[in-house]
């Protein structure tokens, strides 16, 4: 069923590619199939996943469903798939969010434009993705559906091909998370090779403890920070706003970002003490926490500023989740459920707007009449939830949050860790604010246009899913007891030594509660002094406009490897022939070096037989006078002698079939050099640059001398490993096997015959492309001299437009 | 094997780069040529002992010379013999159309390592929609 449901996820999304624009957007009414399908078997799974006891008195007993395919057995490859606890919570967010967006989307597209369908499309094939990076049990298999959510966000934010912007923010986003996502699969190989297992749950019962663990951590963790936006990597998400609201709300706030949080949260309890786990995980998230606060608090269009705020609350999450202990996960569990409801309700909320008033931008917005009032109501609640106001879900997570890093936050750093929670948050309070206030139009400027007074409401279905989101926050946050159990399944799979508390909504007076409350107030003050407080920051980050920020280290990065590549491309591809050959043969003559010299051994003889020196003599002779001389048969009667003083050097061997071939080939390659030389001119110029000649000298000295080196070492090796000579056996079995005296010739018809062929189908080849060339120019020469020279005029004013012959002919005849 | 027919072959191969670096096709070809020479005779002496022609029934088979690198050799033989005709055909063709056997460079290639930025990059893109995001913070 696992499988299945995956299978659905990728048939469903197929199926609307496939019917291009014709759906529309009910294209959405079928892409809800896929995730209305998930969430029902997810709740026939529930009880089964989740057991029957719940938190507080102690271990969950519940069984994960699993599903164990062998795909390739000799390399360890299988598909595992595991529905556990906290498998449950990101299917919830996955398809429940998935549901939601799907129906709100029907509402947001009433004027589906060319390439809404396509949306629908690729977002159901994104849920199968995101669905199979959350069951997947094998790490490679997590790392196979990753990247699919890599390509699919890529292609959702791209989605508007015509638009520029469109086209930067996909590429911007897959270049960071696609790049992240080949590092941490260096991580993850390390971790599985060292640990002997791929297995997520095996993993989690024999934690690895290798030394080489630590590299594959930084590489894991430089993944799941690229994906999930954490500093420096985050410079994506902003962009991908541009992406239609449903898609950034499903995507780029409820789900994909929060695939580097899932495995930072998988893998924490196996890793959160090995190398430098805990300070990279804690360090960046604090930095992306206070970072993403600050800036969403300077954002005037609605959804960048909750784009930043997701950054924040991801920063956030890490900074629970990376701990490894399991009561700070249990709140993050919590936290990660409440913010898929809250953020994906808000996006839904500025989707609205911008539907109905044309802008997100908070400075035209001069408050919402009174048919507006559920739509900004859902705002507010979503909004405070976000901020961690009771009785909100959001409420329960942060007190949670708050209250077990007091508690059980015991190792090195906590306490600041605890500080920069408690100031995110209070930045967390001042952004939300900002919403609401913008929503409310405090921050309408008089000389904008007031567009939101005469703004139609938003329909029911509409405003639906964000209202359903709403009133889940509300209702989970005064009685946590309903997702208790599932919170604390989701902490027990994550760490099976785990013993989860309840969740409340009221916890007593304790610290916690303290901290909210100093949260909440400096909040207020935040808000209430928002003007001077805006002047600071923009003060502050004028101060340090200096420090060049990640944005425009990833462009001038990104300009530097495209202008790089092409400097490259120019010095290696400059359509010169003789560099070509120039840098292959110098690689061909200096690689084999090194092999040599360490081989090298006694030199042989000087001369083996006399008469070598006179043919020798021959062939040094006419070889260098076929390389100096500028007349061209010249040069090649002289290739003639070099051949049939090779043939002597054959006979001198003992090698009367190879002088015999020599003799007749070269006689007749001699004829076809003298039959085609006659045509060109007798003598050459040298135009060659003066540069020219030195280094090809140089080069063809090298090949020499690389020669030379290879023919003393290898000198003989055949004869060395004589017992093994697969010669001795040629000739013992040439005459009774093949009936054959002539042993090369047997060889050569026999023992090799495929290989003879091989040469016959070369000189097949050759002759018909010689035969084909020459025909050519007969055909040419036939055609009279106005055909040719139209032909030539063809040819040479390729670039210009040639007028069409037909017209011309046609008011001839008139 | 020795060092005067390992000298040889060094500057067959020497000579037969030397043509191959050349621009006029007709000098390439006798390059090709010498090069195929070069890599018969290692073929020869680096493959086996000399000795009499492997001719079953003339003598010895002790005494025959490595029969194999023959074989090869004389395979060699006769492609190098296809290459060069395909070559000369080449040559001819260059006569009919330019009168003459240059290796001019490639146009194309010219055209792209000499191709100023024509397009405006991606990142141009980015960053102007940066540039432009930071000074409407600012106003």
């Amino acid at each position: 069923m696992l499988l299945f449901i995956l299978l659905t996820h990728l048939a469903i999304g197929v199926a609307i590619l496939g019917s291009g624009d014709r759906l529309g957007r009910r294209a959405f009414a079928v892409a809800a199939l896929a995730p209305a399908l998930t969430v029902g078997w997810a709740i026939t799974q529930a009880s089964g996943v989740i057991g029957s006891s719940s938190g507080g008195s102690g271990m969950s007993d519940g069984v994960p469903v699993s599903f164990s395919w062998m795909w390739v057995e000799q390399l360890g490859l299988q598909l595992d798939l595991r529905l556990d606890g906290f498998g449950l919570v990101m299917v919830s967010l996955v398809s429940g969010i998935g549901l939601m967006v799907c129906i709100y989307a029907m509402g947001y597209f009433s004027y589906p434009k060319p390439g809404t369908a396509r949306l629908a499309g690729l977002m159901t094939l994104f849920a199968g993705a995101m669905l199979g990076v959350v069951l997947s049990d094998h790490l490679l298999a997590l790392f196979v559906f990753w990247e699919l959510t890599s390509i699919t966000s890529y292609l959702l934010i791209g989605n508007d091909d015509r638009n520029p912007r469109a086209r930067a923010a996909a590429l911007q986003a897959i270049l960071i998370t696609g790049a992240g996502g080949l590092v941490m699969l260096v991580g993850l190989i390390i971790i599985g090779q060292s640990a002997g297992t791929y297995l997520i749950s095996e993993l989690l019962l024999n934690p690895p403890t290798d030394g080489v663990i630590a590299a594959g951590v930084i590489c894991v963790l430089v993944g799941a920070f690229t994906k999930s936006a954490q500093a420096p990597f985050g410079s994506w998400l902003p962009g991908a706003m541009v992406a239609p609201t449903p898609i950034s709300a499903y995507l780029h706030s409820a789900t994909m970002v929060k695939a580097g949080v899932y495995l930072v949260a998988r893998l924490a309890p196996i890793l959160a003490t090995t190398g430098q786990w805990r300070v990279l995980v804690l360090s960046v998230g604090a930095v992306t926490m206070v970072i993403g606060g600050l800036r969403a608090m300077r954002q005037y269009d609605l959804k960048l500023l909750l784009a930043y705020g997701t950054i924040s609350q991801l920063g956030f999450l890490m900074l629970m989740f990376g701990t490894g202990e399991y009561k700070i996960a249990q709140a993050a569990v919590v936290l990660i459920l409440a913010h898929g409801a809250f953020k994906a309700a808000l996006f839904m909320v500025v989707g609205i707007v911008d539907h109905e008033v044309g802008t997100r931008d908070i400075r035209e917005l001069h408050g919402f009449g009174s048919s507006w009032r559920p739509t900004v109501v859902v705002g507010i609640l979503a909004a405070a939830s976000m901020a961690g106001l009771p009785p909100l879900l959001g409420f329960v997570g942060k007190e949670k949050a708050l209250d077990t890093y007091i508690t059980y936050g015991d190792f090195t750093g906590s306490g600041v860790v605890l500080g920069v929670i408690v100031v995110g948050s209070m930045l967390t309070f001042a952004y939300s604010a900002r919403f609401v206030l913008g929503l409310l139009g405090h921050f309408g400027v008089a000389d904008k246009p007031n567009r939101s007074a005469e703004a139609h409401a938003p329909s029911a279905m509409f405003l639906g899913p964000a209202a359903v989101l709403t009133v889940l926050t509300v209702l989970l946050g005064l009685a946590p007891r309903l997702v208790d159990p599932l919170v604390a399944a989701a902490t027990t799979a994550l760490d099976p030594t785990a013993s989860p508390s309840t969740v409340k909504l009221w916890a007593g007076f304790n610290a916690a509660l303290g901290l909210s409350v100093l949260v909440i107030g400096v909040g207020l003050l935040l808000v209430w002094k928002r003007a001077p407080v805006a002047r600071l920051q923009r003060r502050f980050s004028d101060a340090i406009s200096w420090i060049p920020s990640a944005e425009r280290g990833f462009l001038v990065a990104l300009r530097s490897v495209t202008d790089g590549s092409k400097r490259l491309t120019a010095v290696v591809q400059s359509g010169s022939l003789p560099i070509y050959l120039l840098i292959i043969i110098s690689v061909v003559a200096i690689a084999p070096l090194i092999p040599a010299l360490s081989a090298w051994s006694d030199l042989p003889p000087l001369v083996d037989v006399p008469l070598h020196v006179p043919l020798a003599a021959l062939v040094i002779a006419a070889s260098l006078g076929a390389s100096i001389v500028k007349r061209r048969i010249s040069a090649a009667l002289m290739l003639g002698a070099v051949g049939y003083a090779m043939a002597g050097f054959f006979i001198v061997q003992g090698a009367p079939d190879l002088a015999l071939t020599q003799l007749v080939i070269e006689t007749l390659a001699t004829v076809l050099f003298v039959l085609v030389l006659r045509f060109l001119p007798t003598r050459w110029a040298d135009r060659s640059p003066a540069v020219a000649r030195p280094i090809r000298l140089t080069v063809s000295v090298a090949a020499a001398v690389s020669v030379f080196v290879l023919a003393l070492v290898a000198a003989g090796s055949r004869d060395s490993v004589s017992e093994a000579n697969i010669s001795v056996e040629m000739i013992a079995r040439s005459a009774p096997e093949a009936k054959g005296n002539n042993i090369v010739n047997v060889i050569l018809v026999d023992f090799r015959g495929l290989d003879t062929l091989g040469e016959i189908t070369v000189l097949v080849v050759s002759g018909v492309g010689a035969v084909a060339l020459a025909r050519a120019g007969r055909r040419r020469l036939m055609l009279g001299s106005d055909a040719a020279d139209e032909v030539a005029d063809y040819e040479w004013s390729e670039h210009e437009p040639v007028p069409s012959a037909a017209p011309v002919a046609g008011e001839m005849d008139q | 094997m020795s060092v005067l027919v390992a000298f040889v072959a060094a500057v067959l191969v020497g000579c037969g780069t030397w043509l191959l670096l050349q621009r006029r096709l007709s000098r390439i070809i006798i390059g090709v040529g010498l090069l195929g020479h070069a890599g018969n005779m290692l073929l020869m002496v680096s493959g086996g002992r000399r000795g009499t022609a492997p001719l079953i029934g003339t003598g010895d088979p002790a005494g025959f010379s490595d029969p194999l690198p023959q074989a090869l050799a004389l395979t060699a033989i006769v492609i190098t013999f296809g290459i060069t005709l395909f070559l000369l055909a080449l040559g001819f063709r260059s006569w009919q159309l330019t009168n003459d056997d240059v290796v001019e460079d490639d146009v194309e290639d010219r055209f792209i390592a000499r191709q100023q930025r024509v397009d405006r990059d991606i990142a141009d893109e980015i960053l102007a929609e940066a540039a432009q995001a930071a000074e409407e913070d600012r106003r």
